[in-house]
């Protein structure tokens, strides 16, 4: 009978669950719904590009402001619902608190919170695609006043209505999970977890949640100015004289959309290192790992994902600088943002390093996790490469807003975003499940993505070169200029096609291995860290993170709870 | 890279057609060549660390980041170099407004067309206004017709300018933000409503250039192309001279 | 049915207040002859003493306002760069359309008010934490503290309600001058401020109100206490975002 009781309240227990675990599960969850949405438009993108005509399933033919609404949705969908809300929300919820020694968020309920906001916050986002007029067309930046005036476009009506409030709710929701998780880290850490002993991945989280608490707060308040535009009459973005399709608005006062390019930026430049950071944390616990060592330069890394954070907030002009800023102010953000390679760079040299001081073999060689993460580290030094390029005004002023763009950051933030995503998925799927999951399809799900990945990315950098704008619904024009590109798009569209289809695998692999995996036991991949130790109350900790290898033929690891470095 | 360059350098930069062109092509060129090296470089270390193991020997963990310092060191005197480099050419052609002397054009986007305007042999703008603004009455831009210096302003919808004179441009927009990008004179620059932009640059090579709009500005973004073209001197006068409106009282 | 009785560890941990069975007053345990470790800082998070909770509620809600600081930081150093913006005319003047606003002179009397309940929000709070009633609380002999907190507590609501109907007399004022929400750069601002920050003041008498009725609810002192002691901070940060706010409205225009 009280397992009648149980199997009842089970779904409503789940629904209006506090616990970590559970909630962490939810977020990628949900991030897995919109990176799948997320992929069908980007490949009815693809399509588009080469076909225009085409018709397409369950759509018809793409009018040229349907491809735009699809780049916009995206793009949204892409960086807040899947890389903001996966690795800093999802992983977070799921690893934070047990790598910290904690069994619970500081704010269990708040947790909960963010969750539903956020959920909603996609359902609102998705619904725009079933109003009249669409989703909005302006990109994911969404300028104005493009997005101010619902008669600048079709989808700019009430799309724009229903992305704005998305993207409103999503910050307000953000803003609870980082306030939850910054009182979690500095109030709920075990005895004995000092600052220094607290794992890269914690660090990255606790630097994160401070970004997001500044740029969150910004774009919320741009959000709601844009609103006031909208509805009330206001201009804070919209100057006067505006003649929108042969008519002349209502007298508007003197705003600007300049002061949008700012606050937006100001939000959007911390927002990439947000999505980035996490996986910069976790590569470095995953490396620690699969090599056996500790991390090369502990203080080292903490330091630059500081300093990361910092210059983050320092250098949005780089993404303005033809956009009718000042060039003096462009050469002060030119400078901030090469700064800023600094510290990215010392923590690729720190990989290489720890990599190149060799590999242990006790572990099964290159898992899956492994080869994600190095595929996280071909990603970032492809894509963050060519950031210093960009980061120089003169040949900006060139590429800007060209494919040149579209490439690196689908190199440094799609692409290494979503292996580093990957590998968490693959090294902590024990934890949710109890079981790991399967290594051949795992490879075969590496190799094929790595492949479809920089056949589909690096092209586009020539593209770029060639002069191709971004959220050109098709290539030909009454220049034609680009006519000559189309080989080239038709063989990045076939990629795209093939490193979608490549992420059936892991599709595939989840389903199996959550109810066939192999049993993983206790702490499968022989981890330092807390995540991975049985749940006891009183948890104490007593060393650093990181302490692999302390002796050759026995245990090569120390858990962080460990009492004694000689033990068994 | 060769492949690509014989094929008539379709999918590579078009060819410079502007005299601050060059120097912007060196740099990138070095740019690309740096950083391209530094990615395959990083990739055989990457690749080196994947196939070789280590045995499972006793050596000390070599923890001291003294190695990934010195590179660390290095890179950032690139990125320095780069910087310097990139803020040179930046100030050289940005910082200064055009000659007094410059051909003046003023450039106009509006979803989803470009406009351009000569200031006539007056060198002078005439006034628009907002509220003339009617495309179908060919007064696209406003133009004022009570402002003599408007009288003998020249409208068109191609770019002609002539070849080795500085020229300036002040960029508009009326409706919403456009981005005025000529790939072959290595410029850009936004047309932002309510604020009128200059850039000056002097085009050298002559010969049809595309214009392209790089900002999202509605449906119709991707079409919203024209044409440049460079010609000299002589053909320019001619043009112009050809364009002038005439006046019979219903105005252009 | 031990089934019933089965709870998750999240519960346990839920429920535990981690006070250790000690009042919730604001001292460090002292030597007392119990032995033992007396420093709550080498005890096990969770088991810190009293005051354990409280901290980290407030840690949250300082979180919370400092999120909120930049979001009025937004709308603040968008009042500046469209105040220092013009624009030139076809003929080339320099035109500026900022029209300096002078603010209702009612203001200056809310100002008054809100920094008065300040004062009175301050005294409710100082009563949940007088160690004697608290003391006598939590032995259960009665509840002082509640008894004596409470008319503040209500106090400081009605000033509050005081303070935005005064912003709302400030705004027909302005009207009727004609001065609307849409009316230029400046009013834009005018308005956007007072009335997120009347929201945000509307969400401090909601959460008065809440407090008012937690205090007669919640079962355990230090429940009180930190509902109290959080809203109070609340509305303390809200009276002196209001009072930058207020010199940026009359003394920046
Ligand atoms: C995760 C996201 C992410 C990250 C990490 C970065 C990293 C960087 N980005 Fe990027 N960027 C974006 C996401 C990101 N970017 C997005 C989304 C856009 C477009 C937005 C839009 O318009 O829609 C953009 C656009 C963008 C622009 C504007 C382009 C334009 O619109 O014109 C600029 C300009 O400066 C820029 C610069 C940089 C720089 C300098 C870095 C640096 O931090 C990079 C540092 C890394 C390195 C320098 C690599 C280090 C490796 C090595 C040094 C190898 C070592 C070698 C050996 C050992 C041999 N980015
Ligand atoms: C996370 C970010 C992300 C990701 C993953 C992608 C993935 C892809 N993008 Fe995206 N893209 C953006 C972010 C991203 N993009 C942004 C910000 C823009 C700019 C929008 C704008 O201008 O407004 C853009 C724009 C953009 C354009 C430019 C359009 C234009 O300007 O005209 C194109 C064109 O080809 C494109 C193509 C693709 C393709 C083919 C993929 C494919 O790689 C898709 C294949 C998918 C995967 C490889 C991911 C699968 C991942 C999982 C299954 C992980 C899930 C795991 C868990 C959640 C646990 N994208
Ligand atoms: Cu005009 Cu895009
Ligand atoms: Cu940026």
């Amino acid at each position: 009978m009280s397992l009648e009781v149980q199997t009842q309240t089970a779904p409503r227990r789940w629904l209006f669950t506090t616990d970590h675990r559970s909630i962490g599960i939810a977020y990628l969850l949900l991030s897995l719904v919109a990176v799948a949405v997320g992929t069908v438009l980007s490949i009815f993108m693809r399509i588009h590009i080469i076909a225009p005509d085409l018709k397409l399933p369950f759509w018809g033919v793409v009018p040229p402001e349907g491809y735009l609404a699809l780049v916009t949705m995206h793009g949204t969908l892409m960086v807040f619902f899947v890389l903001t809300t996966g690795p800093v929300n999802g992983l977070a919820s799921l690893v934070l608190p047990a790598q910290i020694g904690a069994r619970q968020m500081a704010l269990p309920l708040l947790n909960a919170i963010g969750l539903w906001l956020t959920a909603l916050s996609l359902a609102v986002l998705l619904s725009a695609f079933f109003v009249p007029g669409g989703a909005p067309i302006s990109g994911w930046t969404n300028y104005p006043p493009l997005s101010a005036l619902a008669a600048a476009g079709p989808g700019q009506a009430t799309g724009m209505d229903l992305w704005l409030v998305s993207i409103g709710i999503f910050c307000f929701a953000s803003i609870l999970n980082a306030i939850n998780q910054l009182t979690t880290m500095i109030s709920k850490r075990c005895a004995g977890m000092t600052w220094m002993r607290l794992p890269l991945t914690v660090w990255a989280w606790l630097v994160t949640a401070i970004l997001i608490l500044f740029a969150f707060s910004i774009l919320l308040a741009a959000v709601v100015m844009l609103l006031s535009d909208r509805h009330l009459a206001t201009s804070f973005f919209v100057p006067p004289g505006e003649v929108i399709n042969g008519a002349l608005l209502a007298p508007h006062a003197n705003g600007s959309p300049m002061l949008w390019l700012h606050l937006f930026w100001f939000f959007g430049h911390p927002e990439v290192y947000i999505a980035i950071l996490p996986a910069m944390g976790l590569t470095s616990s995953l490396l620690a790992n699969f090599t056996r060592r500790p991390v090369l330069g502990y203080r080292f890394m903490v330091a630059t994902t500081m300093a990361i954070g910092f210059f983050g907030l320092l250098v949005w002009g780089h993404h303005m600088f033809v956009s009718g800023m000042n060039p003096y102010a462009g050469t002060a953000f030119a400078l901030t943002t090469m700064a800023i390679a600094v510290p990215s760079s010392g923590k690729v040299l720190g990989w290489l390093g720890q990599l190149l001081l060799g590999r242990n073999s006790r572990v099964h060689p290159l898992p899956t996790p492994m080869l994600f993460t190095l595929g996280f580290l071909s990603f970032f030094i492809a894509g963050g490469l060519t950031g210093p390029i960009l980061a120089q005004p003169v040949l900006d002023a060139y590429l800007h807003n060209t494919y040149f763009v579209v490439a690196h950051f689908h190199l440094v933030m799609a692409m290494a975003g979503v292996f580093s995503l990957f590998a968490a998925v693959y090294y902590w799927f024990p934890l949710m499940t109890g079981r790991l999951m399967n290594e051949t399809l795992g490879k075969w799900h590496f190799w094929l993505s790595l492949i479809g990945a920089y056949a589909t990315f690096l092209p586009m950098h020539l593209a770029g070169l060639a002069g191709q704008p971004r959220h050109y619904a098709q290539l030909t024009g009454s220049t034609s200029s680009l006519g000559s590109l189309l080989p080239l798009q038709t063989g990045i569209t076939h990629s795209a096609l093939f490193l979608a289809t490549a992420q059936l695998l892991f599709l595939i692999n989840l389903a199996w291995s959550a109810r066939r995996g192999r049993l993983a036991g206790t702490n499968p991949w022989q981890a330092t860290t807390l995540e991975w130790m049985p749940d006891k109350a009183g948890m104490r900790v007593f060393r650093g993170p990181y302490e692999y290898r302390f002796r050759t033929n026995l245990v090569d690891f120390v858990p962080q709870c460990a009492e004694e470095p000689e033990q068994e | 890279s060769t492949f690509v360059l014989s094929a008539d350098r379709v999918w590579w930069m078009p060819s410079d057609g502007a005299l601050h062109g060059a120097a912007i092509d060196r740099l990138m060129y070095w740019n690309l060549v740096a950083l391209s090296a530094l990615f395959l470089l990083a990739h055989v270390f990457l690749f080196a660390a994947m196939i070789r193991r280590k045995r499972n020997s006793s050596e000390p963990t070599g923890s001291s980041l003294k190695r990934e310092l010195i590179f660390l060191a290095g890179l950032t005197l690139l990125y320095a170099c780069m910087a310097v480099s990139a803020q040179r050419l930046w100030a050289a052609i940005r910082y200064q407004g055009a000659a007094p002397q410059a051909l003046q054009v003023e450039v106009t986007g509006e979803q989803f067309q470009w406009y351009f305007r000569y200031p006539g042999t007056d060198g002078v703008f005439g006034l628009t206004r907002p509220e003339l603004i009617s495309a179908p009455a060919g007064n696209p831009l406003g133009l004022d017709h009570n402002d003599t210096h408007g009288a003998d302003d020249v409208v068109s919808s191609v770019l002609v300018l002539p070849e080795g004179r500085e020229v300036d441009l002040g960029i508009r927009s009326i409706d919403v933000i456009h981005g005025f990008f000529i790939p072959g004179m290595r410029l850009k620059q936004n047309a932002v409503p309510g604020m009128e932009m200059h850039i000056h640059f002097t085009p050298s090579v002559p010969g049809d250039y595309p214009i392209l709009c790089s900002q999202i500005c509605g449906s119709g973004h991707a079409r919203m192309q024209a044409h440049l073209q460079v010609e000299s001197i002589n053909d320019y006068e001619v043009w112009l001279k050809n364009h002038e409106p005439r006046h019979d009282g219903a105005g252009r | 049915m031990p089934a019933t009785f089965t709870r998750t560890p999240a519960e346990i941990d839920r429920k535990d207040t981690g006070i250790g069975g000690k009042p919730p007053v604001d001292r460090r345990p002292t030597g007392g002859g119990g032995g033992g470790d007396d420093n709550w800082d080498n005890h096990p998070r969770g088991r810190r003493g009293p005051r354990e909770l409280l901290t980290r509620y407030r840690l949250g809600l300082f979180f919370a306002l400092a999120g909120d600081l930049m979001f009025f930081i937004a709308l603040v150093s968008a009042f500046f760069v469209r105040q220092n913006a013009g624009h030139f005319d076809p003929r080339d003047n320099y035109v500026s359309d900022w029209h300096p606003l002078a603010v209702p002179p009612i203001l200056w009397i809310n100002t008054a008010i809100l920094l008065l309940s300040s004062l009175s929000i301050e005294v409710a709070r100082q009563h949940l934490f007088h160690e004697v009633d608290v003391m006598e609380e939590w032995l259960g002999l009665g509840r002082p503290a509640v008894r004596r907190a409470s008319p503040w507590l209500i106090a400081t609501a009605i000033l509050g309600a005081l303070f935005l109907a005064g912003q709302w007399i400030a705004w027909q004022q302005l009207s009727s001058q004609g001065l609307f929400f849409a009316t230029n750069q400046n009013s834009h601002f005018f308005y956007l401020i007072t009335a997120t920050h009347g929201i945000h003041l509307i969400l401090g008498i909601i959460a008065l109100t809440i407090a008012l009725c937690a205090l007669f609810l919640l079962r355990r002192v230090e429940m009180r206490q930190i509902v109290v002691d959080c809203t109070a901070w609340y509305w303390h940060t809200m009276g002196l975002f209001w009072i930058f706010l207020f010199v940026l409205l009359t003394c920046f225009q």
